[in-house]
Parts: structure tokens; sequence; C-alpha cells
């Protein structure tokens, strides 16, 4: 493996320094002259009509200067795709969740808006409602879109080989109903924008998005501007994982209040405005019929989902169409069917979050593998052996994989772990039947390194070299905090042969940066960081050509390493990368050193009808390992120990991808066994981090391992994958098998709460089955 | 509504500031609005997250809880007064050196309350400083490094004070 300066180094992040010294300035920390301040009405009623709303007491209250309600905006609609514009900026007639946009106001400080709020008065007429997605499906429930009947948002078939008569023909079936519950976001800065109406005809907006390209298309669509016209400003970024994707009320509001008003208006969310009412994970009730050989091979399965979406469609069709396509993969699945729904419940909309439809349907699939081993007395790490796909594998839906490390990833874990020692000591142990009960539980996972969308998917680059050396970095990418400022930076000042700090990475502007899909589906590094290289080769060529002449050589034979520029094994005679910077400048007729590169996955677009074919370039492999111990007089779990095996394909920083692959074990933790949100009659009852309860510092492993399998992808930079949603697919599985292996009962509906261990262990659930 | 107005003294990061406030204001509105400190982060706003802790006379305050009017004559240090002439505080380079920074949203708020338990207890162990952060919610990172940050940093603080090398 090449060695390399920078690339491969635990590397600290670029962004360090400002966020240590608070000078990092995120969304809600700016200001600027004039500025107002808007509030959000919201709906108190889960689903009702609309029947006036009059904002005469509120217009006159000193320091208001502007109210806005749905007939702003005339009818407009926003969505993930054209047939599923189903969402207004404000609500329209009808509300259909607790805390649903209806009106906005700003003024000139933020507790006049917050009482100008208070005076607007609106009628509503209270419509019968239903919160249970099944409910929703059924004949005869409350329907909550006119011209979407039996409340089907969205609905997805698969089917792919026989299925049928695998199930016919197989050793042993099985069948199981698992439910993944409602769980947060939980991103710390909330979502915050600042809105500019320009008076010569477009909107400069400063907002907190992780992908703000879509910002500047639905605000374009929506004020029916051209997108040139759209100047989106990305700050800093505190945390995204999927929920700062879209664009909302908030966004829309700030805009139409600052056209509205001429000054520009600032709108920051509270906590209960996105912990109540914001965005969720899709709760996701999952029917799985699954056949396998003597030797427990896999024949088939065949799934029904039920995807509980809440009032709107956001990326829901997404959603489920990836749970269904990664039914296929990290195991070989000769055939499966697969038919889901997306039912509208009067709920918060739920969308998109890390690890995208996957996690829910790999807790659902990889538990019942653990049951399918019992079953068979097989036991649970060589079912998966048996099964796992590897390089060259063509799954049944048409998904090529690549590189693939997922043997190795499971040998890695095991190794880890210490798992047949620990096994044995744990069996030892269990047999004393004292108070704590431990397991050991093991899970796989397979994920999309760099989603392939519809329309635009390529990422672009573009680097400037300044005639000092200084390197300007302009993607369109976001570093929401996972790290891809410093990946890129990283990979520009390798093959610049220049220190880090050199590299200066510009934030979203996209007056200035190259148009980006966003940083979503494990698509930066993936997919910006080849568009890096291609730019960053571009410009250096343009040095290499006036250094071939300035050595006497060929432009071919010029390298570029440790801030000094030389022909090919003749570093004695070389020239300090500053000094050819300025020389290329300067030279001939003078010119600007500057690099373009665009790249995106060479896959066709799979058939969104079928469900059939490619949905990245390449994909990812891993395995988590947990250690677990149960209280059985508290029904507690305790997490003792996580390790994290992933194919990476190659680790450019080691030390982010471990920073991921902790995140990923926080996150699927919570999921696991800690966070709901509590929805009563639509409303949410936990709208607070006290409540919410995600795990505490307190609460973590103490023994987390992250080990990079590198299996140096051909499609990816430096030969690198996704490390960061793929890692929290598995998370959940792994924990739940690991409580499964300490009590015996397997839990099939998350969180697994101490109450539900202590009813499993007193018997009141049927043995086996949680 | 009637806001009662009053002018106070606030001692900042060694400076002092004189500004006019409301009584109902809290020391994170005051910081950030008025002071333009804005390195103190506002996300729940109500106490449950340790985003907005700042260091009173020596302890970790909530400063979204903390009237503003209330904190005349006391010494309060924010994130923007935690590095001196001598360059970061050693939980500064520790938070960047173990790559316990992600987002960073809560790191302001996760240093704050670190430093105060280095000031009490330069030796804390593992559990300890877990459980001295328990109240500072963190969603990128899983805790692990940061933990190790506030270690190593309580190391390199022993270190300092015993002469053994100067770290800046």
């Amino acid at each position: 493996m090449a060695e390399y300066e920078i690339v491969g180094k635990r590397v600290p992040r670029v962004d360090a320094l400002p966020k240590v010294t608070g000078e990092a300035r995120y969304a809600a920390d700016l200001t600027m002259p004039g500025l107002l301040h808007g509030k959000i009405l919201r709906s108190p009623h889960p689903h009702a009509r609309v029947l006036s709303v009059d904002t005469s007491r509120a217009e006159k209250l000193y320091g208001v200067r502007a109210v806005v309600t749905a007939k702003d905006f005339a009818g407009f609609r926003y969505g993930f795709m054209a047939s599923t514009r189903d969402e207004p900026p404000l609500a329209e007639d009808q509300v259909r969740f607790v805390g649903e946009e209806v009106a906005a106001v700003a003024a000139i400080d933020e507790e006049i808006a917050s009482e100008a709020i208070e005076l607007i008065k609106v009628e509503y007429e209270p419509l019968p409602a239903v919160y249970d997605p099944e409910e929703a499906l059924r004949e005869g429930a409350p329907q909550l879109h006119q011209d979407k009947p039996g409340n089907i948002s969205a609905h997805v078939k698969m089917n792919f080989g026989d299925v049928d008569a695998a199930l016919a023909n197989a050793y042993h079936v099985r069948e199981d109903r698992f439910y993944s519950q409602s769980v947060l976001h939980g991103f710390l800065e909330p979502h915050a924008v600042i809105a500019r109406w320009e008076s010569a005809g477009g909107i400069t907006v400063w907002a907190s998005k992780q992908s703000p390209y879509f910002l500047y298309r639905n605000l374009a669509s929506c004020f029916r501007l051209p997108l040139s016209k759209v100047r989106v400003i990305q700050p800093y970024v505190g945390g995204g994982f999927g929920g700062k994707n879209a664009t909302f009320a908030l966004d829309f509001c700030a805009a139409m209040l600052s056209k509205k008003t001429g000054f520009p208006v600032k709108i920051v969310y509270e906590a209960e405005d996105i912990l109540g009412y914001g965005r969720r994970r899709h709760p996701m009730i999952m029917e799985l019929k699954t056949g396998v050989t003597r030797d427990g091979l896999l024949l088939g399965t065949s799934c029904r989902l039920i995807a509980d979406g809440g009032a709107y469609t956001s990326v829901g069709p997404m959603t489920i169409y990836l749970s269904g396509a990664f039914l296929s993969l990290p195991y070989k699945m000769p055939s499966f069917r697969y038919e889901a729904v997306r039912a509208y419940t009067n709920k918060p909309v739920c969308n998109a979050m890390r690890g995208h439809g996957s996690p829910q349907i790999r807790y659902a699939a990889d538990c019942q593998l653990e049951l399918i081993a019992r079953d068979l007395s097989i036991d649970p790490v060589e079912i998966r052996r048996r099964n796992v796909v590897e390089a060259g594998y063509v799954t049944a839906n048409k998904m090529h994989v690549k590189s693939c490390g997922l043997k190795e990833s499971i040998d890695e874990a095991l190794k880890a772990i210490n798992w047949y020692e620990v096994r044995r000591e744990i069996n030892e142990h269990n047999k004393k039947s004292g108070r704590v009960l431990r397991g050991l539980g093991i899970a796989c996972n397979g994920f999309q390194s760099g989603a392939r969308l519809h329309g635009h998917t390529a990422c672009s680059a573009i680097v400037k070299v300044h005639e000092d050396g200084g390197i300007s970095l302009l993607t369109g990418s976001t570093d929401s905090g996972q790290g891809s400022e410093t990946v890129l930076a990283m990979i520009t000042a390798e093959l610049f042969g220049v220190p880090l700090e050199t590299v200066e990475v510009s934030k979203v502007d996209s007056h200035l940066t190259p148009v980006d899909p966003g940083s979503f589906g494990s698509r930066v590094t993936s997919t910006a960081g080849n568009a890096v290289k291609i730019a960053a080769l571009k410009a250096r060529d343009k040095l290499a050509v006036v250094a071939a002449e300035v050595l006497g050589g060929e432009k071919e034979e010029v390298e570029f390493k440790k801030e000094s520029v030389f022909l090919k094994g003749r570093p004695e005679k070389a020239i300090p990368f500053r000094k050819l910077c300025h020389l290329t400048y300067t030279y001939g007729h003078g010119q600007v050193i500057v690099g373009e590169g665009h790249w995106s996955q060479e896959i066709d677009m799979p058939n969104w009808e079928t469900g059939e074919g490619d949905l990245a370039g390449t994909y990812t492999f891993g395995t988590q390992v947990a250690e677990v111990e149960v209280d059985r007089l508290t029904g507690k779990i305790k997490l003792n120990k996580m390790v994290v095996a992933h194919d990476l394909g190659y680790a450019i920083n080691p030390l982010a991808c471990e920073g991921q692959h902790e995140g990923s074990v926080f996150g699927g933790l919570g999921h696991c066994i800690y966070e709901e949100c509590r929805v009563e009659d639509g409303k949410t009852l936990n709208p607070s981090f006290l409540d919410y309860k995600m795990p505490t510092a307190m609460d973590m492993p103490r023994v987390m391992e992250s080990i990079g399998i590198e299996t140096m992808d051909q499609e990816g930079v430096f030969g690198a994958k996704e490390s960061a949603e793929g890692t929290q697919v598995s998370t959940v599985p792994a924990i739940v098998n690991a409580i499964y292996d300490a009590t015996g009962v397997m839990f099939k509906e998350l969180p697994v709460t101490p109450e539900k261990v202590l009813k499993a262990l007193e018997g009141n659930i049927s043995e086996g089955e949680g | 509504m009637v806001f009662i107005k009053r002018e106070v003294t606030l001692t900042v990061n060694l400076r002092e500031y004189r500004v006019e406030i409301q009584e109902h204001w809290t020391l994170l509105e005051v910081l950030r609005d008025c002071l333009g400190l804005t390195g103190t982060k506002c996300s729940c706003n109500l106490g449950d997250c340790g985003a907005c802790t700042v260091i009173v006379d020596g302890k970790p305050v909530l400063s979204c809880l903390a009237l503003a009017a209330s904190m005349e004559g006391k010494e309060i240090t924010t994130i923007e007064g935690l590095s001196g002439d001598r360059g970061l505080h050693p939980l500064q380079k520790a938070f960047i050196d173990e790559g316990a920074i992600q987002c960073g949203f809560c790191t302001p708020g996760l240093i704050m309350t670190a430093k105060t338990l280095l000031d009490e207890n330069p030796d804390p162990t593992e559990e300890e400083v877990r459980e001295a952060i328990s109240g500072n919610v963190c969603r990128c990172t899983g805790y692990h490094k940061p933990v190790k940050a506030v270690l190593a940093a309580a190391k390199m603080l022993r270190q300092e004070e015993k002469g053994v090398c100067n770290v800046g």
C-alpha cells in the first residue's frame, strides 16, 4: 500500500480550532443590521379544518412588521419528487398534526413576535384523527389527504426470484413481526435561518442545512426565482443525521417575511419545535417470513412492511425503497418479495435518519437470523459466515458487490472481543443464576457508499492555488460535523505535497461553490472526494508544466512532496512549492491556477418501479459485536463493550472514522434501549432532552473498539468507502442479540426498556419472544 | 407586557461590561445578544443539555437558567475567555488532538464543565469525568473521545503544575 504524508494519518480536524475557541459561527449566532425576528404559530390540533385565520390584532401590535399565512404562498407545495409534493409551507385549509405551522410573524424582537403569535385567532373545526399506521390503512379510517385515498403516502413492491418455491422447499421457515419505534435525530444545534430578500429580485439565506442545495431549489420554486438568484450561504452546522436535509416552514416563512418587510428576518426553532413537532425516523412494523436450508443458508424472504409516515410524505418513498433493497445485503438472499406501505398518520413527519431505512430492516432481519440459528442449533457466528456476500456477488435485485471485507470484519470483531473465551465465561457465569445475566451478540451490515440519485447526482470541486502557495478548496458539500471538510482538505494537501493547514475549505455559498446534491447517503468522502482529487490534479498539472520547464524535464516526471517540487528521482534539484506557485502566476502572460473536477458513480439508474439495480457505485460491510449485562432485579441493560469492524475501503483519517463508529454506537444504543417519542393523541409527550432520554456519558460502554477493514475499493478516492451511516445499521441488532443471549428472550419491539425486560423475565411475555 | 429595565455591571472573562438589560433576561441572552459572545451556545434553553454552560465563581452554571441581573459582582468565564496569553488551554488542545469534536455545538459547554471538574479535582478517574459531563448532551461523539480528552488535559495540567514541561 502506498505510503502517504497526510492521507491515512490520525489528523485533527481542520475546523477544530474555531470550535474550541467559540469562534465557529452557527446560523443562530449570526446577526445583521435591521434584523427582524420571526416566530411561528402551530396547530394545537392533530387534525382539523382551518375555518379562518385572523391576524388583525397581531398586525396592530407595536413592533410587528409582518404576518404571513398560507395565502401568501398561493398554493405552493414542496416535497421529494413532483408526485409527492404534499406539504405546504404553512397549513392551508387543514392541519394534520399537532405542531403543524399555521402562521408566522416578524417583529423587532423575539418577545414581541411571541406576543403577536398569541394574538392570531385561528378558528378550527376538529376532525377525527388517526395515529396508528395499521388503523390508518383500514377502511373507514379518517383520511388525511383527499388526493391520497386510503392514507397511502407511498407504496413499494419488489419481487426477485421465486420466493414461494423457496419457502415451500425450505427445511425451516420462520415468521416474525418486529417493530422499530419513533426516534429523533437529536442534533444539538436548533434549526435556524436568516433570510434577506434582495430588492433586485433574489434571496440571500444563511441556514443550518446539511444539504443546502435542497433549500436553494425549494426557495427558487416557492418564490419563482431563477436558481442563480437564490444565494444560500452555509455557516457551521451543528449536527444533522438526516434531520437537516429538508426545507422547513421557518425557511419559507423567513424568506416571505423578509420579502414583505424589506428587512432580513431570523427564525430559530426552540427545543419543543424540534423535539415535539419536528422530523423523526420512520417507525416500522416489519413482518418477515424467511426460509432456510438445513444448514441455515437463506433461500428467500417475504417481507411486509408498514411505515408510519406522519402527516406528509417527505422522502418517505425512498425510505421504504431502501428498507426493501437492503433485504439483499449483507447476506446472500437468492429470492425475496417485499411489499411496503407508508401510511399517513396525524403525527409529525418522518424522514431520513442515519442509515436511512436500513437500521430498522436490519434489526428485524438480523434478529430473525439469530432466531433461525437457535431453531437449527447453529452457532450465531457460523450462520452468518455461511450467508455473507463476497466481492463479485450480484444480489437478487442486481446490486453489484465490488470490494467486500465482510468476512474479515467478522473475524476481526470476534478477535477484538475475544468471542470464544468470553462466550465460555458467560456460559459459566449465567449458570450461577445470579442477579446479573450476561450476553454476547453479533450482527452484520451492508450499506451504500455514496447514494446515486435521480437527476443531478455528481459532486464537483474547484481547487484554486494562490500565488503564495495557499490553496482554496470549493465544493458544494457540507460538513455537518462528520469531518468531511478535513477529509477533503487532506486529499488536496496530499496531492500538492503541502501541510494540511495550507488548504482552506470554503463552506457552501451557492453563488460561488459548485452545485451539489447534499450530505446524505454517505456520499461526501466517496463522491465529493473523487471530485476534489480530479480538481486538485488538474490544478497541479498547470504547476507541473511550469516546473518541467524550469527544471528541464517532462511534465509527467514532476513530483510534489514536502512543499517541494522536483523531477522524479532527483529531489536534490527542487523548487519550493511556494516559489513555483509564484512563478506560475507570472509565467508567460500570466495565469491563474484553478482546477475543476466532477465525479459521479458510473452506474445505471435503478429501476424504481421494480427495485432492481445499484443504489451506489460500491457498498460497505461490517460487523458489530456487543457484550451486555441484564439486571434481573431492575430490568436494566448495560452495554459493556462494543466492537465495530467496518470495511471502509481505506481510512483516509482513522481518527475521524473512529469518531463516526463511536457516534454510531451511541445512536444505535439510544435507538435500542433508551429513546422513544412518546405520542399520545398525536401529541409528543417528551419533547425535551430531559424526557426524551438519549444516552449520557454514564450510559455508554466503557470499551468501544473501532476496526477499519481496508479493502482498497477501486471506486473510492484513495480506496476509501463510507464509514458513517453504515456503521449504525447493525448496532441495534447486535445489542438485541446480546440481550437475547443473556435472557433467552428475543425483543421484537424497540426500545428494550427495563419494564419490558422485567415483564419478559417474569414470564408475562410468551417464552422466547418479547 | 411591562418589562423592567436596569443597568448591570458584569465581569466576563476579566473584563467589565456595563449593560442595560431587562430583569427577566438570562445570562445566556446577555452574553450572546448584548456582548456578542456567541461561543456559548443555546440549544434547549431549558437547562437540559448543558450547551450553554459557563463558569461563575468557579462553578459550572447553565447560563440559560441564570438571570443576568443576579450576576453582578460575580466572575464569569465563557469559552472565549479560556485561552490566555500562553495560547490554548490544555482542555482545548486535548479536545483537538483526541478528535473529541465533531459538529462542535456542544464543545464549548463540555469544555467549560470539564474545566470546573479539573479545577476541583486535578486527577479525576474516568468515572468521575463521565459523571461530571453527564449533563452535557453530545449527539455526535458517543462521549468516548471527549472523556479521553478531559483525562489527557488533566495529565497536561498536572505536568504543567509540576513544571515538567511547559504546555503553553
